[in-house]
């Protein structure tokens, strides 16, 4: 199978070099000007000199490296060729099993895992505040993907202004707290609320436009909260922001140092330590991103979760079918919104500082490019691409003014690898089995 | 009872005006319950301009489509936007260039198509949310009924495959199938036999005539392939620039001098008077 996969790619040696040489070549016509001749100052007076050993070294390379390039392309492709045919085998082979579920049971493993590590991560660092902190942060961003999903994933409309919905969940819970002394739980409903009456403000004129229309439009929604956070002073503290935001509460038990009140360590007697509340804040944005996920899941199970599918596969076809397309796609709007709310309350609460800083356009990009590097619809892809955008960072710190390069490459090479995203594989709703009805 | 024998639907004086185009043009055409009509003309005739002014995805520059609803009474198609056609008046449309959902299974396009009665049973997604029994119920009834189809029109083997990952002929079948599960009193539709071998194509005529005879749904009916208009129509309108040139059985409209002007040309004449000079 082998030979008869590389022979469209495999070229005789002879049309190699002919390759090469022809790049060599440019590089020959490109390189007199600007390697062959250069300019010397002698005594006040510009002067050409020449340099043509340098030249045909460059010339040398030129040659040299088209010829590595040209065959490292073609293995590349016969190695892609080969894995494409293995794959339609395989498809065809799940095919002929109508029962398979195709790439179901290691998926749900990862998943399943994935849980158990987040599950136990602070009982393993539980003295180690980098460690939670950053956990934290992925947390955040997957429920931000999430949240994201159902706009860009699942209802196909592409969304570049979502930290807009962000910001918005974190003033409100900002401003209700420090004005009129309202604690997280009870803002947490409100602030979401607020977020999806944004996503419908934004919804609602763009319901006509698709692509890149609505991208632009949504960039701009984008950057009009953010510089009304900026100039409105007197709501957002403008860029000051707003401080001293309430922390969230273990049902009403504080997690501060001991005082007058019951707080969280005196009522179980243990003994305070500031970790404590990193750990809560840690076990919260879990539970708010599972039950995000738990939600977004049966919403795609739903009729209207196949009707946001639909609306992204073809939306006159969905009229067609009698499906009001406006009230799905603001029911999409609106309920990412509304996630990405919820994850702003939390965002404030956790930071006890918000300012117009951290709601700008690169934070929506990287919510972005969380959905597309994870694969457009996929919960778990969403949780993978989350690690390598927060964590490539991360890493990369011992690379100084590097760290964004290699994240930029990385990101490059995550691309050519899986165009589609690292999870691309769509689970159907619901299945049809012989024997019966089955979900 | 007037109703029974009012026509289901009936257009009248339509033009459609696009700029300077008359795309068509005081065209007037009754439609019968339980029949099919079929719509023919030569390409760019105004036949699919027509099913878009019917199927509320063109507003008509002028005229009236109106339906005569069995339940609801008479309903004015011209001012309804797209998906309450199709909601509401239960009239539904396939497309020439076929729009299926291409990554979604074959069963899930059937039960988008089923969306409006889903929606209503998920108690706008509350009781879906919790799974509440009489949503189960509805989703269930849902199932059984694109499963229905899909065994009818021979596709239930792929109703777990992504309809985009089908062969053409099947996804003909598969739109047909899913305007079927939006319960259509009238069913347009555009050029079905396109791209058909002669086998489907036969499979099509019996479809149809089982369709409007067994299940009383009337039938619009845009198409090229004579073998499958002349077959199953109870009755034909002509199209060409716009204007109705011819309207009546198919045998009526064979013969029809207009209609053959349209499809061979206008040098009939001419080549005879030449014919008859050389003899």
């Amino acid at each position: 199978m082998a030979t008869f996969v590389l022979a469209p790619h495999s070229l005789s040696p002879a049309t190699r070099l002919k390759d090469a040489a022809a790049v060599a070549f440019i590089a020959l016509l490109l390189g007199i000007p600007m390697i062959g001749l250069t300019t010397v100052d002698s005594g006040g007076a510009l002067q050409i000199a020449t340099r043509w050993p340098t030249l045909f070294i460059f010339v040398g390379v030129a040659f040299a490296g088209r010829l590595v390039l040209r065959y490292g392309i073609d293995q590349f492709k016969a190695h892609q060729l080969t894995r494409e045919r293995s794959s339609a085998a395989m498809a065809a082979a799940a095919l002929a099993d109508s029962s398979g579920r195709s790439g179901g049971p290691v998926l749900t493993w990862i998943a399943w895992a994935a849980f158990g590590v987040a599950l136990t991560l602070p009982m393993f660092f539980a003295d180690n505040r980098y460690v939670v902190d950053t956990a934290t942060t992925v947390l955040i961003y997957v429920m931000l993907g999430w949240g994201l999903n159902v706009v860009v994933g699942l209802a196909g409309l592409l969304d570049l202004g979502y930290v807009a919905f962000y910001a918005v969940g974190a003033y409100t819970y900002a401003i209700l707290g420090t004005e009129f002394g309202w604690g997280f739980w009870q803002a947490l409903p409100v602030a979401g609320a607020m977020a999806a009456l944004f996503g419908v403000l934004l919804g609602w004129p763009t319901l006509r436009l698709r692509g890149d229309y609505l991208a632009i439009v949504t960039l701009g929604f984008g950057e009009i909260i953010r510089v009304i956070l900026v100039n409105w002073t007197e709501l957002s503290g403008g860029p000051n922001g707003i401080a001293s935001i309430p922390r969230p509460s273990f049902f009403g038990l504080e997690l501060k140092p001991p005082g007058d009140d019951p707080t969280f360590s005196s009522f179980f007697g243990i003994e305070y330590s500031p970790i404590h509340r990193l750990i809560f804040l840690y076990y919260l944005i879990l539970a708010l991103a599972l039950l995000t996920n738990l939600f977004v899941s049966r919403m795609r199970k739903l009729p209207i979760g196949r009707a946001w599918e639909a609306i992204r596969e073809d939306e006159i076809a969905c009229k067609a079918m009698g499906i009001n397309a406006r009230n799905v796609k603001l029911s999409a709007f609106a309920i990412g919104a509304m996630l990405g709310g919820f994850a702003g309350v939390f965002f404030a609460a956790r930071m006890g500082f918000i300012s117009p800083e951290s709601f700008t356009f690169s934070e929506s990009a990287i919510i972005l490019a969380i959905v597309v590097l994870g694969g457009m619809g996929s919960q778990l892809g969403v949780v993978l691409a989350s690690l390598v955008l927060v964590l490539l960072p991360e890493l990369g710190r011992d690379f100084a003014e590097y760290r964004m390069l290699l994240f930029g490459a990385a990101m490059v090479l995550i691309m050519v690898w899986k165009p589609g995203g690292i999870l691309s594989h769509r689970e159907p709703t619901l299945r049809y089995a012989a024997d019966g009805e089955k979900r | 009872m007037s109703a029974a024998t009012a026509p289901l639907l009936s257009v009248e004086r339509l033009t459609m005006r696009f700029g300077g185009l008359l795309a068509i043009d005081d065209m007037s055409l009754d439609v019968a319950a339980r029949q099919i009509t079929g719509v023919i003309g030569p390409n760019g005739a105004g036949k699919t301009t027509f099913f878009n002014c019917l199927t509320g995805f063109y507003k008509p520059t002028e005229g009236s489509v109106r339906l005569n609803h069995p339940k609801r009474g008479l309903m004015r198609l011209e001012a309804l936007p797209s998906h309450l056609v199709a909601h509401k008046a239960q009239v539904v449309r396939t497309f020439q260039n076929i729009r299926l959902f291409p990554k979604m299974t074959v069963l899930e396009n059937l039960m988008v198509a089923q969306h409006n009665t889903l929606q209503h049973a998920s108690g706008f997604s509350l009781a879906g949310l919790f799974g509440l029994a009489a949503y189960r119920r509805a989703e269930a009834a849902a199932m059984d009924k694109a499963i229905g189809w899909l065994q009818r029109l021979d596709l239930i083997d792929k109703a777990n495959t992504a309809a985009g990952d089908l062969p053409y002929g099947m996804q003909r079948r598969i739109e047909i199938a899913r305007a079927l599960c939006v319960d259509p009193l009238l069913l347009c539709l555009d050029e079905p036999a396109a791209g058909l071998n002669p086998r489907e194509s036969a499979e099509l005529n019996e479809l149809l005539k089982h369709l409007a005879g067994d299940e009383g749904i009337a039938i619009l009916l845009i198409e090229h392939d004579m073998s499958v208009v002349m077959n199953v129509s109870d009755h034909i309108c002509v199209l060409n620039y716009g204007r109705k040139i011819a309207e009546g059985t198919p045998t009526h409209i064979q013969q029809d001098p207009n209609v053959i002007k349209a499809y061979l040309g206008e040098d009939d004449a001419d080549e005879q008077l030449h014919a008859e000079a050389r003899s």
